[in-house]
């Protein structure tokens, strides 16, 4: 049995037909082709799946897409390109934040939700506040020098416009 | 060295080519492949850790919905497909070889681990395939299990395989017995310490994954796999396990999402994805889910070590004795028996000065998942016996252990240095790093921090571990002579496009270390030309002549001198076709910032306009050469590179709860000439974290019956960003004397020396308790135990 649903995905309405168990991240990855989506457990841990639905940081390993039925998800091909990068994007570049890039989608998007709740937030915020994404590669160093500069430079411009636009 | 040069983009803090793809959502790893008319594997994984298959039944399976087909080990056995086969060779000590049992992809017999593969259901999607896999009957008839490493070789013991007597894989030592034997009846003082190094579990962040596609009208077996080594795995496969010709037989590691040794090797899934194409004649893919990662990847470490240190009356190293048991798991993986051999005990002489070592390892087989190179693979566990008993001798003889380190390094007017246990370090300044990494860390000021430390109910510890590891494997004789089966050279390709643009084809494999970028900057520096011009491709073994993989550091100390190899000989091909469109003898024309200029004239051709020439060769040196401009070399390492460093931890432990913070942790590393400040340091941090959670978080366990206890994110405890702090790193540099770029390796390094330096900082904050030791890893709970013996031992 396959459910009609419609949802928003990265600012464009889409129609998708799902099984009532389908995950939203594999609607996500094996329908609309968005591979920059990664799962990387199966217990809802380490964070690589994170996505936007209406503006909120969620796991979409861990939520039907029936549930996002008629709401708004962005992913990381939504939140910028190559030529116009997010700010989060362009800090994660300029910091090294990143090695192999497999859990870089999520904790961007998961960095995105951080700042949009704390806009100006200590280390020690930055670092409770990923708590919910596992990095194997970079030692969350460099991470949490992209967040922290992401912050600063963001505070000249409105947060939650560039980080929700 | 200096061959190449030190100005320009080498040296360099570039930002990463590869970036823009990853922080956009584009990268493409394996699983996000998508091949027309894929069907999807699952695997059907022992439940049980030691049993005899009495019959599987899959019938059911196949009937369920959208299955395509379900095989087992009897199938795979019919078609004549082989076992894994294992790539090195060790001896035992009375010279006899290594017992070597057979590694099947699918068992069709018994079962060995939990997450052994059984069999396997394709269906028309992933979801119906997991779903009818469970629904494959296997009746078991269950048999004793033995998962502790010495119990293994304990008389009585369940035993795993018949040609592996007392589960012994091999009984290997390595120096001179009698030398440490003399060395101990002389000396002042002996020092011993009982350790066990932690079972990990590598965990990159993608789970492995495989693309088996097969063409029935060429013949041509495509796999497509998450693996840091393309060739090697074509290699293995082609002549051991499915007997075909490499020409018909391409492997594609696309990007891959970190590998820390996990994904050096062929698996089972790679042979039964590319098995089952075959027999289904369309793609079949297969990704794990993160629990089949816990049960199935390579694991590492878990060594069992009684070693004994003798000093003479000041203090001075004499001898060093090392009886170590390593567990192998169930199956011999690709490296497995070297990782606790060559790649161990030829480390044991740390950065010192220690006449006579002796080590004998016993490598056991147990009921567990099999354990091969982790970061650092040997050598983190050589560095931790070494520094563990440094420290332990400074605390029973009361003298500094910085003091104790100095007084036996190896000093820096010695080098090449033969060590007794067959190495030959070609360079090193251990007093630098030391130095500079007590700066670093403010050693000097650390009494005054421990005294405001106390003041909060703290107790605060320092902890040095001055490491050395052997990277850039290796010597292709030399290691032949010690057992391996493949050589360990590395390949490249140099292809100047018509246009001057350039491809790079490297045999070394990226997953995270930033190849597209650093390789690019060596190219581009040595061809003049801008960085954007040259493209680094890697992972396609139907592109790229041969390669030999990355691991143990080697990308750039071996594939990186491949590459300055074949830009060499660009340069020079180019040389002699620019003389003959100058007009110019040869030797009177030199190359210089991208152009190639006669001697003491202004007369020149660009690079480009030289690679043009080269294309359409109507005006071109045909006598001598041939037109295009493309050249290969292969490097074979002279010797190992052997960086080295050291590292300091510095801690606060709760004593009411045992909780230990890392408050500072420093590093000051000698990894040779540096390409890329940024990535090195970023190598740095992330084998940091990895060595600061085997020492404080992360630990493989499996119950009596082989249960795997940690068999999720939810169990094994991961470092995450809010259990470690930033860290202060540097680094110092005497390049390798023997590579054309004087480079060393970095990756590693982290995970070599964090453990011991945590593990030595704990002891220092509990010296006061009188806690003599702490297991790894020291969670709250073991450090509290160890807190509440001492008070007990204090109390009795």
């Amino acid at each position: 049995m396959t459910i009609p649903i419609n949802l928003k995905v990265n600012g464009k309405t889409v129609q998708l037909s799902v099984e009532p168990e389908t995950l939203l991240v594999d609607a996500l990855r094996d329908q609309l082709r968005l591979t920059g989506t990664h799962v990387g457990c199966d217990t809802s841990q380490c964070g690589a799946c994170t996505v936007l639905l209406d503006a909120n940081s969620v796991k979409s390993c861990t939520m039907l897409a029936v549930q996002a039925a008629d709401r708004s998800v962005m992913t990381i091909e939504g939140l910028g390109s190559a030529a116009a990068l997010h700010p989060m994007q362009a800090a994660f570049r300029e910091h090294h934040a990143l090695q192999c890039g497999f859990c870089t989608p999520g904790m961007i998007m998961s960095a995105v939700d951080l700042l949009s709740r704390n806009p100006s937030p200590t280390e020690a915020e930055v670092r409770a506040g990923l708590e919910g994404n596992i990095c194997r590669c970079t030692g969350y160093h460099n991470i949490v020098k992209a967040v922290l500069d992401c912050a600063q430079k963001m505070q000249s411009v409105p947060a939650r416009e560039s980080a929700h636009g | 060295m200096d061959e190449v040069g030190t100005g320009g983009l080498i040296g360099q803090s570039v930002k990463r080519t590869e970036d823009i793809r990853f922080i956009t959502g584009r990268g493409r790893y394996t699983d996000d492949i998508a091949r027309p008319h894929t069907a999807y594997a699952a695997i059907v994984r022992a439940n049980v850790a030691h049993a005899r298959i009495k019959s599987i039944d899959t019938a059911a399976a196949r009937a369920a919905a959208g299955v395509v087909a379900a095989f087992t080990g009897a199938d795979m056995a019919a078609d004549k497909i082989g076992g894994l086969p294992c790539g090195w060779a060790v001896k035992n000590r009375d010279g006899s070889p290594q017992a070597e049992p057979a590694h099947p992809a699918l068992q069709a017999d018994r079962v060995r681990y939990v997450g052994d593969q059984v069999a396997v259901v394709i269906a028309e999607s992933q979801a119906q395939a997991r779903a009818a896999a469970e629904l494959v009957n296997v009746d078991y008839e269950e048999l004793p299990v033995v998962v502790d490493t010495r119990a293994a070789l304990a008389a009585g013991a369940p035993q795993l395989h018949a040609e592996a007597k007392g589960n012994l894989c091999f009984d290997w030592e390595l120096g001179d017995a009698a030398a440490v034997e003399r060395a101990f009846a002389q000396a002042a003082h002996r020092v011993t310490l009982d350790l066990r190094n932690n079972r990990l579990i590598p965990n990159a962040m993608e789970p492995r994954s495989c693309i088996g596609d097969f063409d029935s009208a060429t013949g041509e077996h495509t796999l497509i796999t998450a693996s840091q080594n393309p060739h090697v795995i074509r290699l293995l496969l082609a002549a051991f396990v499915f007997g075909i010709p490499e020409h018909r037989f391409r492997v594609i590691a696309p990007d891959v999402g970190g590998g820390f040794g996990s994904k050096i090797y062929p698996y089972p899934e790679d042979v039964i994805v590319l098995w089952a194409a075959r027999k289904l004649d369309r793609p079949v893919k297969w990704t794990a889910m993160r629990g089949e990662s816990f049960l199935s990847d390579a694991q590492g470490r878990d060594h069992h070590t009684h070693v004994e240190l003798a000093l003479d009356k000041d203090a001075h190293f004499l001898a060093l004795r090392v009886e170590t048991v390593a567990n192998l798991g169930a199956y011999l993986s690709t490296f497995a028996p070297a990782v606790p051999t060559y790649l161990y005990g030829t480390l044991l002489a740390g950065t010192y000065r220690t006449p006579a070592i002796y080590c004998n390892v016993k490598g056991v087989f147990t009921h567990t998942a099999p354990v091969d190179a982790y970061r650092g693979a040997g050598r983190p566990e050589a560095t931790f016996v070494v520094e563990r008993i440094v420290d332990q001798a400074a605390r029973q003889l009361k003298l500094d252990p910085a003091e104790l380190r100095r007084r036996n390094f190896i000093p820096p007017g010695a080098f090449p240095y033969q060590t007794p246990v067959a190495l030959m370090y070609d360079t090193g300044n251990y007093h630098a790093t030391l130095d500079s990494g007590l700066k670093l860390a403010d050693y000097a000021g650390f009494a005054a921090r421990r005294g405001a430390a106390a003041k909060r109910g703290k107790l605060r510890g320092i902890g040095i571990s001055t490491y050395i590891e052997a990277c850039g494997i290796a010597p292709s004789a030399v290691a032949g002579a010690l057992g391996a089966r493949a050589g360990l050279f590395e390949a490249a390709t140099i292809r100047i496009n018509p246009t001057g643009s350039v491809t790079v084809l490297t045999g070394s494999h990226s997953h995270g270390q930033g190849h597209e970028t650093t390789f690019a900057q060596v190219v581009a520096q040595m061809l003049g030309i801008p960085m954007d011009s040259v493209e680094v491709v890697h992972g396609d073994t139907g592109k790229i002549p041969f390669g030999m993989g990355t691991y143990g550091s080697r990308s750039i100390a071996v594939g990186g001198a491949a590459i300055v190899g074949a830009t060499r000989k660009i340069i020079n091909k180019g040389q002699r076709i620019a003389a003959h469109l100058l007009e110019a003898s040869p030797e009177d024309v030199e190359f210089k910032a991208g152009r190639y200029v006669v001697r003491g004239t202004d007369r020149g051709k660009a690079f480009g306009e030289v690679a043009f020439a080269a294309y359409v060769p109507h005006n071109f040196p045909h006598a001598t050469e041939e037109p295009g401009l493309e050249e290969t070399s292969f490097y074979d390492p002279k010797n190992f590179t052997y960086p080295s460093g050291c590292h300091i931890c510095e801690l606060d432990i709760d004593p009411d709860t045992g909780l230990v913070e890392v408050v500072r942790f420093s590093a000051s590393d000698d990894f040779g000439r540096i390409i890329n400040p940024m990535i090195v340091e970023g190598q740095v941090h992330g084998g940091l974290v990895q060595g600061i959670g085997q020492a404080l978080h992360e630990n493989c366990l499996y119950d009596e019956s082989g249960q795997l206890l940690t068999g999720s994110f939810l169990d094994y405890a991961m470092p995450r960003a809010h259990d470690v702090p930033s860290f202060d790193v540097m680094t110092e540099c005497t390049p390798c004397t023997h590579n054309a770029l004087g480079v060393k390796g970095c990756g590693e390094a982290g995970a070599i020396g964090a453990p011991p330096a945590v593990i030595n900082a704990i002891l220092d904050a509990l010296q006061p308790l009188g806690v003599t030791d702490v297991p790894m890893p020291a969670t709250p709970y073991a450090v509290w135990r160890a807190i509440q013996a001492a008070r007990g031992r204090a109390a009795a």
